[in-house]
């Protein structure tokens, strides 16, 4: 069976919360917040990402500015860009990747990343948001 | 005066090279192994290449931090993504990385480089006091006088007691003009490669210098290399 990966292009622009329970590319930009509880976000080359992030794990190919918290994995490839700091056990960062904030990775036993609270299941959506959270920069 | 004036390159040593597979077998390693040429596969750096030397002062640094739990750690260099696997691996911690150098380049691009200090002590974020070790490598080498003092200051109070300190301080000037950065290979042996910089390393710091530098600090360790590199663990007192 082949899986779903949910792809938003290049053009589209999101700002809020969004949620998903399926695999997710992103080559638009994202300002807010990004769940994906037990799914894997790609930040494609041309993804812009100004939010939190949570996700089972993350591959970043484009920029992120904003936290990311992953259960399993995040992989900054060449050329990925993470302006934030970084919660997941396993974190690989690629020669030319730019990185600039902490990275805690916890040992097997330890208390594993905090998820948001709510999670909520279904096909990616937007919803409006408020009061997006700002992306915090960290360093100086 | 430099310990040891000779001008020589580091040490060239082969860390166990895994004998070569002649490729016209094709076997289980071959299958598991990604290749170079696999399109899947991102093009890997030259680490292989890299040259690597023997480090003394690694594992007794991070002895230092094997005893905390989930300990704090700032790294000073550039990102390497497998030096952050290294410490989350064995220490399982939490790992700042705030990449000095970056900060000095601009700095001398910019023709700012008077402004340097006063940016240092604003620089870090964290807490007095909250951090377990301090991977500073040899970034005071390439400093002047005033934003060498500004960053030991910085570092001395980020550092919480018994917290350890590892630099490296040259002990023989290179005339190229370049950073390096560090890899670490295991607790004993440091690959290093080196990168264009804005400018070279300012001066060779005595000992002495070095310790009034980091006058908050003990030093607990210090070694002569055969690279003519000198690594200096410090702690600081509790």
């Amino acid at each position: 069976m082949e899986k779903d990966i949910v792809n938003i292009g290049k053009s589209v622009v999101i700002k809020g919360e969004l949620n998903g329970s399926e695999d997710l590319t992103i080559e638009g930009h994202v300002e807010g917040t990004i769940q994906l509880r037990d799914h894997v976000l790609t930040i494609g080359p041309n993804g812009r990402i100004k939010a939190q992030v949570f996700a089972k794990a993350v591959i970043v190919l484009g920029e992120v500015t904003g936290n990311v918290t992953a259960s399993d994995k995040v992989d900054i490839r060449d050329n990925g860009s993470v302006d934030g700091d970084i919660v997941s056990p396993r974190v690989a960062i690629a020669e030319g990747a730019h990185f600039r904030g902490s990275v805690d990775m916890q040992r097997k036993g330890q208390p594993q990343a905090a998820k948001p609270p709510q999670p909520q299941g279904g096909q990616p959506q937007q919803t409006q948001q408020t009061q997006p959270q700002p992306a915090q920069r960290v360093g100086a | 005066m430099p310990q040891n004036p000779s001008n020589v390159e580091p040490a060239r040593r082969t860390s166990n090279p895994e004998p070569q597979t002649p490729k016209r077998f094709v076997g289980l390693l071959d299958r598991l192994t990604p290749r170079k040429n696999d399109p899947d596969v991102p093009p890997s750096p030259s680490v292989a290449d890299d040259p690597v030397f023997a480090t003394k002062a690694l594992r007794k640094f991070l002895t230092t931090l094997t005893s905390r739990e989930s300990p704090v750690l700032l790294d000073l260099g550039p990102v390497v993504g497998s030096n952050v696997s290294f410490f989350g691996e064995q220490l399982g911690c939490k790992i700042f990385v705030e990449d000095i150098f970056a900060d000095l380049d601009r700095h001398v691009r910019e023709g700012k480089l008077e402004a340097l200090p006063e940016l240092l002590k604003k620089r870090f974020p964290q807490e007095s006091g909250t951090v377990d070790g301090i991977l500073c490598w040899d970034v005071i080498d390439y400093m002047d006088k005033a934003s060498a003092q500004e960053l030991a200051k910085e570092l001395t109070r980020l550092l919480r007691p018994e917290g350890a300190l590892l630099g490296f301080f040259a002990s023989a000037h290179r005339p190229d003009v370049r950073y390096t950065k560090y890899i670490i290979v295991d607790e004993v042996n440091l690959k290093y490669r080196t990168y264009p910089a804005s400018r070279g390393k300012q001066s060779i710091l005595l000992n002495r210098d070095i310790i009034r530098l980091f006058s908050g600090l003990r030093v607990s360790d210090s070694f002569l290399l055969q690279n003519n590199l000198r690594e200096i663990l410090f702690r600081k007192p509790a």
